[in-house]
């Protein structure tokens, strides 16, 4: 059985590869060949599942050794998998919703000329994330978490005719590098000191190695999960990969690929574990990005960025929690698993609305779209309910524990974590709240669809809408079949999970666990979350249901206007690293110029001098050169000489 | 050995007693069979000028002059295969010609080169003819003064100058000697065998007569002057040694030998005599291999010299020196080596930087290959310092290379002309990977081997003579061996810049299309060139096998 999880990657791969060399001849037939590479790895996944599950706790984890990738003396890389429970879960969320998103972008992406290579790019990711989730060493995941960031880059800029899309590619690829220099260091410093960077081996040698290295490699795949989930202060890049197509946004940029960085530091729990000063690093960057998502999401009018900020700060207490230690990392990786079902859900409705909208994203301009699109109120608003920690849904389940043990990790650090999560809570409440008010109710604020010309669109459709007021319309089946799958993951997946604690059972061999004893009672933090989650609808209510909605932003209070500049993450970025980058390379350029050229150009200008003066002294006469011979013949022998006297 | 001091016994009682008891001397034919062969056939060639109508001489030449190299090459590697490399290597000839692995190699690396310069000898198709006659690269008729009636009626009756071959020949048989030669005059008389009949070769040229003929007594002049050191050197070393055997002197030195002779008691064993002789005998073989400050001939007489010949001098003399170098430093004088190693390195310092730096401003792509061949000169002397068995298997190798990268460089320099002849000047050349790519590459590749370029032969050879250096403890040579490679290496890609990224010029010269003589001269050079460039392991270890001395 073991021996299928190759396929699991090489299902979508062998689609990638079929897409995108076939041609166009595949183009009537390249979507659907993609979402059967997709459904079949799924396939293969719940196969392999089955197995799992038919084996007992301790011996569920499958190794499969491919082939020896690089044989060299003191240096093994091997392409091997290994399938455990925590892969596992990965397994079934990225093929699971990732079939989905596959249907959902068959009607999404039908009037784009592109689909057959959309469909290649969606295979290659699924693919790459296989392989991050499945290596069982360092230097393979390094090969998915590379290729992911290939797809993310190729998905965002697929619109790449906009230059604000391929602008955003370039961003978000430039800033995953810097995480990926981390991981690379940290596989560097791994191999120096333990001679190898396969899982078994690494983890094994913890015990006996000096803190300081630990943390050195800790905080370098914590620069790395910076990076590739967006969390402070890699985050820049998310909201502009918002330009990709929505369920891009939805599978890469909310359900899959910004976890990976979740499950890097949830797989190196036995090194973060004993490095308790990357820990607190952890849970830092986790609490702060948890702010700051939940801050920037209120300010945002465009639907996806504002999704996309809760994706950050949702990312932010995965990373949270996965901070905590073992109290933490199965509740990071049960709201990543929740997570992924009703953000890729939101996503997806969102993406539906904007189907309806003509490509409007402005919240201002929608208003109570609840009649025309029903289907995706209902799906959207399961979504909407569980993210905010509606008691019952997915995101309660999750969320609540989460909370708990910020709380229990003790003393005052327990108490600011678990105050920044409850207050959290209350802004995700709040601005989760407002998207729904904005979309779904009040009155209509639709505006004509602004000229072709003006804004280039992505669908040539877009062209005989101009000018128009938008129809919305309920989306085609295929669009609403998988939002409908996914509103009941948001629904009873938490649940589920919960029962009889299945999901910590399931994954405490691969993670280890501890019951965390928060100083309150838990169920008091429940309450709390409880209250806080309706003081946030509460005040959201106040401001945006009760009130019309003007089409225009007004201008807010500073906080509002920082946040809708994303906190002013760019203009720190280019202040500090555009300007500061721009300084260093004008003062590098000024001193190859003046030195270094200097050096070589003096160096060269003397050579040719000096050449020029012993070319004198070949002066066509035999009887200088005689003289020559013999004053080095003298030389010579006076240099003989001279040695036997020394 | 024994036979060689009981001959020296029997020598000194012969001053008293002359009349009987001189041996007939035992010669080694078969292990002599390579110089004899083309000893023999210089000869032949001589009568054949006498003999042979004028119509078929040169045909008769060129198939003497290769079919006598081709045997001779046999018979090397007859010799080679034989054991007389390694195991039967010794000392033929009553002590005066060395048989073993490195003459074996390095004579068989003469022959080699040897039979592609004769091709570029013999080759006709270059010049338009002249009255209807085929012309090579040499004066209708020596004698004749340049521009005389004399000479027009000699280029009007079709003659040619094929007393080049048997010159040739015999200019070979004297280097194949040079390397092997196992007693000091041996050494001398090989020197003047090969130095004769070369400075003639010089003053031959077509074109330009009057150049070549100044470079020749030039040559002749300086090579003169420097024999004479040579000679001096030579009698000093006997006062100091009372032999000129090789192995002699190196017991001597080595302080093995107690035996005074009474005629020399005032002078053997004075080590001032054997330092300065010592001194004068590498300053000859110092000037035949143009080591800084005895190379001022080197680009006076490349550029005068015909350009086959000048091909043929630089690649076989070379070998040829570098091999009598070896062998004295390594058999004659190693006992020395605390004395000559200093000298050495110095000289092998000023070498390799004084010819990459001048090389810089020449404008005359024969000149600038002088000088190249100087800056070579002294990456070589880094190996030969190295003095280990590493060192001389690396100067073997690298003389090998370097012989066919130069003979194919001026083989192609002989094809670039315009109206006068061949256009040597750099000018020249603008642009003419434009007109003619594959000539143009075929010379980039000789350059870029001369620069030592990775996957030419110029670089193994160059790693390997800078890795026996570095391991003999030079160090210091190896770091400035690579900044004139650095150096040399910005001459070289000047003018593949020059062939390839500059406009032709209109009255440009044009690319001759030559016979399949010249055509096999370069091709084998190119061929020698990436062959030991990619995989040179297999020469190397020949090398390495050949690497003995004996004594």
């Amino acid at each position: 059985m073991e021996n299928l999880i190759a396929l699991l990657v090489a299902a979508p791969l062998l689609g990638a590869a079929v897409l995108l060399c076939g041609g166009r001849r595949l183009d009537k037939a390249g979507h659907w060949l993609g979402t059967l590479f997709a459904a079949a790895s799924f396939g293969i996944g719940v196969a392999l599942f089955a197995d799992m599950l038919g084996r007992g706790a301790d011996d569920r984890t499958v190794h499969q050794r491919l082939f020896s990738w690089i044989p060299v003396e003191g240096f093994q890389a091997d392409v091997a998998f290994q399938l455990d429970q925590l892969s596992m879960t990965f397994v079934l969320l990225i093929t699971g919703v990732g079939t989905l998103i596959h249907i959902y972008s068959i009607g999404y992406m039908e009037h784009d000329e592109r689909r057959r290579r959309f469909f290649g790019y969606l295979n290659l990711f699924l693919a790459a994330m296989l392989l991050l989730v499945l290596a069982d060493n360092y230097l393979l995941l390094y090969v998915g978490w590379e290729g992911v960031g290939l797809a993310s880059y190729l998905l965002i800029g697929f619109w790449q005719h906009k230059p604000s899309a391929a602008t955003a590619a370039k961003k978000a690829f430039l800033v995953n590098r810097v995480g990926d220099m981390g991981l690379s260091i940290a596989i560097m410093i791994m191999f120096t000191t333990f001679g190898t960077f396969a899982f078994g081996p690494v983890f094994g040698a913890v015990d006996g190695t000096s803190e300081g290295t630990l943390t050195a490699i800790a905080l370098m795949l914590l620069l790395a999960a910076c990076g590739k989930s967006a969390q402070v202060p890699l985050q820049s890049w998310l909201g502009d990969a918002m330009e990709g197509p929505t369920p891009v946004s939805a599978l890469i940029h909310a359900a899959t690929m910004v976890t990976a960085g979740v499950y890097l530091i949830t797989r190196s729990g036995a090194v973060f574990d004993a490095a308790p000063d990357a820990q607190t690093a952890v849970v830092v960057v986790g609490a702060v990005t948890l702010l700051f998502g939940a801050i920037v999401g209120c300010a945002k009018d465009d639907i996806k960025k504002a999704l996309a900020g809760s994706t950050m700060s949702q990312i932010g207490y995965m990373i949270l929690a996965a901070g905590l230690g073992p109290i933490g990392y199965v509740f990071a990786i049960m709201h990543l698993v929740t997570h992924g079902f009703f953000k890729a859900g939101l996503f997806l409705g969102a993406g539906s609305v904007m189907h309806g909208m003509n490509d409007e994203v402005d919240m201002r301009k929608y208003g109570g779209l609840r009649k025309y699109m029903p289907i995706t109120f209902v799906t959207f608003g399961l979504g909407y309910l569980a993210i905010i920690g509606f008691p019952g849904l997915s995101g309660f389940w999750s969320k609540d524990k989460i909370i708990e043990a910020a709380f229990a990790k003790g003393g005052t650090e327990g108490w600011i974590l678990g105050g920044v999560a409850l207050l959290g809570a209350a802004i995700t409440a709040f601005y989760m709240t407002r998207v729904m008010l904005l979309t779904f109710f009040g009155e209509k604020r639709w505006q004509p669809a602004p000229d072709a010309d003006a804004v280039p669109s992505a669908e040539p459709a877009a062209e005989h809408r101009a000018g128009q007021l938008p129809h919305p319309h309920e989306s085609p089946k295929t669009m609403t079949l998988p939002m409908i799958v996914l509103a009941f993951g948001s629904v009873f997946a938490g649940g589920l999970f919960s029962i009889n604690e299945a999901f910590v059972k399931w994954l405490e061999p691969v993670t280890s666990f501890e019951h965390g004893n928060p100083p309150l009672g838990a169920g008091a933090i429940t309450a709390s979350t409880v209250v806080v989650l309706l003081i946030g609808v509460g005040l959201a209510y106040v401001q945006y249901g009760r009130k019309p909605v003007p089409v225009v932003a007004p201008r807010g209070s500073w906080l509002t206007r920082a946040a809708r500049r994303d906190l002013l993450q760019d203009d720190f970025n280019h202040v500090v690293l555009v300007r500061g980058g721009e300084h260093l390379t004008r003062s590098l350029v000024y001193v190859d110029h003046s030195l270094v050229d200097g050096v070589v150009n003096g160096t060269a200008a003397s050579v040719g001098g000096l050449s020029g003066r012993l070319r004198k002294l070949q002066n066509g006469y035999a009887r200088s050169y005689a003289v020559s011979m013999f004053g080095g013949t003298a030389i010579l022998i006076a240099a003989t000489l001279l040695m036997r006297a020394v | 050995m024994s036979t060689l001091t009981a001959a020296q016994g029997l020598l000194t009682v012969a001053a008293a007693d002359p009349a009987t008891k001189i041996p007939a001397p035992h010669i080694e034919y078969a292990q002599l069979a390579p110089t004899l062969i083309v000893v023999g056939a210089a000869v032949l060639g001589v009568l054949v000028e006498a003999f042979v109508p004028r119509k078929y001489r040169y045909y008769v030449q060129v198939f003497l002059a290769v079919a006598a190299l081709a045997a001779a090459f046999a018979a090397v590697v007859g010799l080679a295969a034989g054991g007389y490399g390694n195991s039967k290597a010794h000392i033929a000839a009553m002590g005066a010609i060395a048989v073993d692995g490195p003459a074996l190699f390095l004579q068989g690396t003469i022959l080699l080169a040897s039979i592609v310069a004769v091709f570029t000898f013999a080759e006709r198709r270059l010049d338009p003819a002249a009255h209807g006659n085929r012309v090579d690269s040499f004066a209708a008729q020596a004698a004749s003064v340049p521009g005389s009636d004399s000479e027009k009626a000699a280029v009007k009756a079709g003659f040619t100058t094929t007393e080049v071959f048997p010159l040739a020949l015999f200019a070979i048989s004297g280097m194949l000697i040079f390397p092997a030669a196992d007693d000091l005059l041996t050494l001398f008389i090989a020197l003047e065998v090969f130095s004769l009949p070369l400075y003639l070769l010089c003053a031959l040229a077509r074109r330009q007569r009057l150049m070549s003929q100044e470079a020749a007594v030039k040559y002749f002049l300086l090579g003169a002057f420097s024999s004479a050191f040579l000679l001096f050197g030579i009698a000093l070393l006997y006062g100091y040694a009372g032999s000129v055997s090789y192995a002699v002197i190196a017991d001597v030195v080595d302080g093995t030998v107690s035996k005074i002779d009474p005629a020399l008691a005032s002078t053997m064993g004075n080590d001032a005599l054997l330092l300065i002789g010592g001194a004068l005998i590498l300053m000859g073989l110092l000037f035949k291999v143009g080591a800084v400050p005895f190379h001022m001939w080197t680009p006076d007489v490349y550029q005068g010299a015909p350009t086959p010949v000048t091909g043929f001098m630089a690649a076989a003399t070379k070998v040829a020196a570098f091999g009598a170098l070896l062998r004295l430093l390594y058999v004659v004088l190693p006992g020395l080596r605390w004395d000559w190693r200093p000298v050495m390195w110095g000289v092998a310092i000023v070498t390799m930087l004084a010819g990459a730096v001048i090389a810089v401003t020449q404008t005359d792509v024969k000149r600038l290959l002088a000088y190249s061949s100087i800056a070579h000169a002294g990456f070589i002397l880094a190996g030969v310092i190295a003095t280990s068995a590493e060192g001389v298997k690396s100067v073997l190798f690298y003389l090998g290379a370097y012989s066919f990268v130069t003979i194919g460089a001026f083989a192609v320099v002989t094809l670039v002309r315009d109206a006068g002849g061949e256009a040597t000047h750099l000018s020249k050349w603008a642009g003419l990977g434009r007109r003619s790519p594959l000539t143009a590459a075929v010379f980039a590749v000789f350059l870029l081997a001369f620069a030592g370029i990775p996957l030419t032969s110029g670089f193994a050879g160059k790693f390997a003579v800078f890795k026996a250096a570095a391991e003999g403890g030079a160090g210091v040579l190896v770091v400035v061996g690579v900044i004139s490679s650095a150096i040399a290496a910005f001459f070289y890609i000047r003018v593949i810049v020059l062939m390839f990224f500059s406009e032709p010029k209109a009255d440009g010269p044009t690319v001759a299309v030559p016979s399949p003589l010249t055509m096999t001269t370069i091709a084998v050079g190119v061929a020698v060139t990436l062959v030991l460039g990619v995989a040179p392991q297999y020469f190397l270890d020949l090398a390495g096998h050949a690497s003995t001395f004996v004594r």
